[in-house]
């Protein structure tokens, strides 16, 4: 896991601040659009009429025509383009099939259109808008905090190292190792598939800070004890036990009954 | 064994004592017992353990002495490891291993490997010893006149048996209940939720309007009060039962509550506790409104009235009845009309 | 040699002052030579009374650092993700041993996995004294030890689990509490006793602790002390082999090489503790967070030892039943947490009274029974762990569910009706691959193995060679006892009086019948003779055709047995052919 999350860091990150800086940058054209000059808003209105002609073509078996929903998919209006983003950035919209739940994959969309469609989403009503780079900004919080908030309000499904766990029929709260701080805030405010929305009303940005900060920590956390065994508590531990340990320790008992040539 | 022809004086030791090797059965002489450079050879292997151990508690002496308990260092396969936990571990676990192995290593090339016989007796005393003990119990049966007197005999037991209830007694105040403290059953029965008491949220404590909270939102909340409680009380028991979570849903996916109009405007409280052995549950699942308890898997539908759909827990999660106050934030309207948390004898 | 007898002349000097005070010197004559047997199995259980001297002295360690207090602090100490936290001194007290102790890490992490090893331990050499017989007469009450041992073990195991005071072990306590509170009658009360008050209380983890450290552990000391003299004084048991009895124990002798040998292993197993413990993490507190009770973290899993109770707990259907809407029977945690856990440590402990009672053998055994000369205790015990399997299976489920693409919901299920089902099943097939190995081994006694070569005959006729089996093979095929099951009992008597015990007379004769259905008789002695013959008559045809010795299947060790058919190799033979080459 470690290895994972370490080798992830370095040829992923550049691309994913990349990303970010793109998204935040489409994203807040969207949202602010209304305010700016006409030229701005023209691009805004740009954005917002090629991200429509991609969910023409890849959304609307789902989500119907205008976004209002349909048995197979939620109506959009409403969600917001941090929602949008975080569905789409992290492959897991467009479906790729039917099931419990919706799975994070590779992404389907560029970054561009990414963005044109969360700023297509977002002009159908407001809704929770992708944040700005000073939302995502954690370097001063405190991660002691952010702790404490994770086990009031995240560890429970995600579990306490971060590494997801299971819910009902199926359905299970995905590891948080791979989430980049975008994402943890967009999931946090925009409530993806099963989980909750942390509304800024109960969950202010300075305590998204704090938790972003801490997942971070989990993320990059080196382990004191040795080898992790995936952080999954004592379930790993038993199987350690009962397969590498035990082996040793039988493997040592039997060359001790052996007899020496 | 006539045709054991041992190399060396010990390995006819055991006879010596009076044991006598296995008989029939060939036995495969090792590399040692007929070469004596490979006795030499595994002497100096097992010398060579020892040594390496020595050399190895310095190392660990060393460790212990340089290394900042704080550093980290990448090792491969083991990724970022405690340098300080990491070495001292090998260190000492392979300075104790090989003595071990050094000492078996000894056993098994340069000790006698030829298995040696010895008789089991009979565990059950002989009839003489039997007859002894019976004479002398009859004998101090009779000197003590513990048949005869029947008055101390009695008494005795008597004593015996009352006594260890002086030993017993002092436990009753391992709970040390003020005088007039309600019972257990009363205790676990009421909370520190009343009318009117503000629902504030955990940890921040911070006071919740309904419109801070969204359709799919989810609030693990406490009483306003909570903190200055557990500071009287000096412990978590009033969270433990108080504690309660805030979701907010479509009041149309609302099918039945605990009681009438104990929503507002779409949003439920619950306790956090489990109804089954008490764990605290915040897996709220906003599509289908479950609520999941991460240990034995109770189930219950929030939007039907907190009920049980799967997994062992028997009862209903109590729902609080909530509303708003003057200023507009969201409070208790009562305490639960039920006990929170898992069932017990006297609940009914 | 003049260091090697001054350090005698050192230990004879102590010997001689301690016999005069003590007589030590009349139990050294009688126990130095003492002779053990040589088994890897039988180091099981020096693998669990290793292992508990390891917590011993790592426990002793981390005393000296814990502090058993759920006074709340902040925490002040390196682990900066935890600063500033209000947490109890318990907690806080486990952090500093984890991260300002100096190999304090390295003895925490060294405790954890050895206690989880002792267990284990005890449960794996419990399997081989179950599957081999050695409870047998007269060894029951080193049985019931055994399982007290065991009982003891999960307890402190659990105490320990829970003295850190994360929110894992808080989490696992709040279980015990919900447990205990379900216990009719008595177990609202009983929780305020054990809690002070409600939980969590001020005062658990202080309790706790005595229990962890003192109780417990002096408990499992005395109960090992006493263990351990039984296995001396009945010697230990054996496995059938040439030369081996009922009324003999061959091995080696305790000075020297079973001291080296089992002194040595205590020092293996004391170095693989100590290697695990510094490179592989258990119990990463740190993670966790300081307990909360209405804080939780998926994935909240009891140590190994534990599981089959939170699976059993899982599984259960949710039943409850209110007696005149007074009084409340938790069925679903009285059945799963207490009343299964109860009938599966009582019929362990009951186990070796109850197979003598069927079988009416009254006779002491010091052979041991291989598992499948005893097809149904073997079945029985096959079948008790899968049972137990299944449950732990339960409580491993939500792992099991995100690892491999399945729904907490169909596991549940699946293992509601798979209990019932599977281990009846293994219980079955357990038996039949039990009788099937007789039938082999029979077979084996009285043909040989198959050697693979085939022989054309002068007369056309191909045969394949069979080849006596080995010395020591055919000691441990001999060494079955046929046993006949308890014959049915008569109404009565020949002066025809009525026989009172008749009912019970009957179950025991119908189990007894049960017990030995179908098994495989030994071969006679003619029969082995007449085999034997048909051997050396093959043997005799294939003579001319090829060197025999050439053929020879390269000396095979067997627990030191030269195996090598029909012609054993004696040492001066052997002496004789190195010096040659």
């Amino acid at each position: 896991m470690k290895f994972l999350a370490a080798h992830r860091r370095s040829p992923l990150f550049a691309p994913s601040l990349l990303t970010i800086a793109l998204v935040s940058v489409g994203g807040a054209y969207a949202v602010v659009s209304s305010s700016q000059t006409a030229q701005a808003a023209d691009a805004g209105q740009v954005a917002i009429d090629e991200g429509n002609k991609l969910y023409l073509t890849g959304c609307t078996s789902c989500h119907g025509m205008q976004a209002q929903g349909s048995v197979n998919g939620p109506t959009l209006i409403g969600v917001g383009a941090a929602s949008v983003h975080f569905q789409v950035a992290t492959g897991r919209m467009p479906l790729a099939a039917p099931g419990a739940q919706a799975m994070a994959k590779e992404p389907q969309y560029s970054a561009d259109e990414t963005a044109q469609l969360a700023a297509y989403v977002a002009s159908l009503a407001p809704g929770p808008a992708i944040p700005t780079a000073e939302q995502l900004d954690y370097e001063d919080a405190d991660i002691a905090e952010g702790g404490v908030l994770f086990r009031v309000n995240c560890a429970q499904c995600h579990q306490a190292a971060g590494q997801g766990g299971a819910l009902t029929q199926g359905k299970y709260a995905p590891s948080l190792m791979d989430a980049t701080p975008q994402e943890l805030y967009e999931a946090m405010v925009s409530g993806p598939q099963s989980m909750p929305v942390f509304s800024n009303g109960t969950l202010p940005v300075e305590e998204k800070k704090a938790i972003i900060a801490y997942v971070s920590e989990l993320q990059d956390a080196p382990n004191p004890g040795g080898l992790s065994l995936g952080r999954l508590g004592p379930v790993t531990e038993g199987l350690f036990l009962w397969t590498a340990v035990f082996a040793a320790l039988i493997g040592a008992a039997v060359w001790i009954g052996i007899k020496a040539r | 064994m006539s045709d054991l022809t041992p190399h060396d004086a010990h390995v006819n030791a055991p006879e010596r004592l009076g044991y006598s090797p296995v008989a029939d059965v060939p036995h495969a002489l090792r590399m040692a017992d007929t070469d004596p450079r490979a006795a030499r050879r595994a002497e100096r292997q097992v010398a060579a353990m020892f040594m390496l151990s020595m050399l190895l508690t310095v190392a660990f002496v060393i460790a212990y002495m340089t290394i900042d308990k704080t550093s980290i260092i990448y090792i491969p396969v083991f990724g970022d490891v405690g340098t300080s936990t990491f070495v001292l571990g090998l260190t000492l676990g392979a300075a104790i291993f090989l003595i071990g192995a050094g000492a078996i290593q000894w056993a098994k090339k340069l000790m006698p490997d030829v298995e040696v016989v010895q008789d089991r007796h009979e565990l059950a005393s002989p009839a003489s010893a039997d007859q002894e003990a019976l004479a002398n119990y009859d004998r101090g049966k009779a000197e003590s006149g513990f048949a005869r007197f029947k008055l101390i005999r009695r008494t005795l037991i008597g004593a015996l048996a009352l006594f260890p209830i002086a030993l017993l007694i002092p436990l009753r105040d391992l709970w040390t209940a003020p005088a007039g403290s309600p019972s257990p059953a009363d205790l676990l029965s009421v909370t520190l939720w009343h009318d009117g008491l503000r629902i504030v949220t955990d940890p921040s404590l911070t006071p919740i309007k309904p419109e801070d909270l969204p359709i799919g939102g989810l609030v693990s909340a406490i009483p306003e009060d909570l903190e200055e409680v557990q500071e009287i009380e000096g412990n978590m028991n009033a969270r433990t039962k108080a504690a309660i979570i805030l979701v907010r849903m479509d009041p149309a996916d609302i099918r039945a509550q605990q009681g009438d109009g104990w929503d507002y405007q779409g949003i439920v409280a619950f306790s956090k506790i489990c109804t089954h052995v008490g764990c605290p549950i915040a897996l709220y699942e906003q599509r289908t409104h479950h609520l999941l308890c991460p240990c034995h898997q109770s189930t219950f539908d929030l939007a039907d009235a907190g009920n049980v759909v799967f997994g062992p827990a028997a009862r209903r999660m109590p729902q609080l009845p909530i509303g708003v106050d003057e200023e507009g934030f969201l409070v208790a309207r009562s305490d639960f009309a039920e006990p929170v948390g898992p069932s017990f004898w006297e609940r009914g | 040699m003049s260091e090697a007898s001054t350090i005698e002349k050192a230990g004879g000097g102590v010997a001689t002052y301690v016999d005069q005070r003590t007589g030590s010197n009349k139990f050294l004559a009688r126990n130095l030579g003492k002779v053990f047997p040589d088994h890897w199995s039988f180091m099981l259980g020096e693998i669990a009374l290793y292992s508990f001297i390891v917590v011993l002295i790592t426990g002793t360690f981390l005393t000296f650092f814990y502090k058993p207090s759920m006074i709340e602090v902040v925490y002040d100490g390196s682990y900066v993700p935890l600063k500033g936290i209000l947490m109890s001194e318990a907690y806080a007290s486990s952090l500093d041993i984890s991260f300002d102790v100096r190999g304090g890490l390295l003895i925490r992490q060294m405790h954890h996995w050895a206690a989880l090893i002792f267990i284990a331990a005890m449960a794996v050499h419990m399997f081989r004294v179950f599957f081999t017989g050695a409870f047998r007469k007269p060894r029951e009450f080193n049985w019931l030890i055994g399982v007290v041992l065991v009982t003891l073990g999960l307890v402190a195991g659990f105490s320990g689990y829970s003295l850190p005071d994360d929110l894992l072990s808080g989490t696992g306590l709040q279980i015990t509490r919900g447990i205990a509170q379900a216990i009719p009658v008595i177990g609202t009360w009983a929780t305020f006793l054990l809690f002070d008050g409600q939980f969590p209380g001020n005062d658990f983890i202080s309790r706790l602790y005595s229990v962890h450290i003192l109780l417990i552990p002096g408990l499992i000391l005395a109960l090992v002390t006493v263990h351990l003299m039984l296995v001396w004084t009945q010697k230990h048991t054996q496995f059938p082999g040439p030369g081996r009895t009922n009324e003999n124990v061959v091995g080696y002798p305790l000075m020297p090489v079973y001291m080296a040998k089992a002194g040595g292993f205590f020092f293996i197993v004391f170095g693989i503790i100590a290697l695990i413990g510094g490179l592989v993490t258990i119990n990463p507190i740190w993670i966790f967070g300081p307990f909360m009770p209405d804080q939780v973290s998926a994935g909240s899993q009891p140590d190994w030892y534990m599981g089959f109770l939170d699976g059993a707990l899982r599984m259960m259907p949710n039943w409850e039943t209110n007696l005149f809407d007074w009084w409340t029977i938790s069925w679903n945690i009285l059945i799963p947490a207490v009343i299964v856990p109860g009938i599966l440590f009582t019929g362990l402990a009951l186990y070796p009274f109850i197979e003598a009672w069927v079988t009416g053998d009254k006779k002491e055994h010091h052979l041991l029974d291989r598992p499948r000369n005893n097809p149904t205790r073997t079945g029985f015990g096959v079948m008790a762990i899968t049972f137990y399997g299944l449950l732990w299976i339960g409580g491993g489920n939500d792992i099991i569910a995100t690892s491999f693409d399945l729904t907490i919901n169909s596991i549940t299920w699946f293992l509601r009706i798979a209990i019932f089902i599977i281990p009846p099943i293994m219980f079955v097939v357990t038996r039949r691959i039990c009788l099937g190995l007789q039938r082999r081994d029979r077979d084996k006694l009285l043909h040989g193995y198959e050697s693979g070569r085939v022989l054309r005959l002068p007369h056309g006729e191909f045969i394949e060679v069979h080849e006596p089996i080995s010395i020591k093979e055919k000691a441990v095929i001999m060494s079955k006892t046929d046993i006949t099951p308890l014959p049915a009992p008569e109404r009565r008597d020949a002066a025809g009086v009525r026989n009172k015990r008749f009912h019970l007379q009957n179950v025991q004769h119908k189990l007894s019948a049960f017990f030995y259905a179908e098994n495989i008789a030994k071969p006679s002695a003619a029969e082995i003779e007449a085999a034997e013959h048909h051997v050396a008559h093959e043997a005799a045809l294939e003579a001319p055709l090829h060197n025999y010795e050439d053929a020879d299947q390269i000396s095979a060790f067997h627990g030191g047995v030269l195996h090598h058919p029909g012609m054993p190799q004696t040492n001066a033979e052997q002496l004789a052919e190195r010096t040659q080459a």
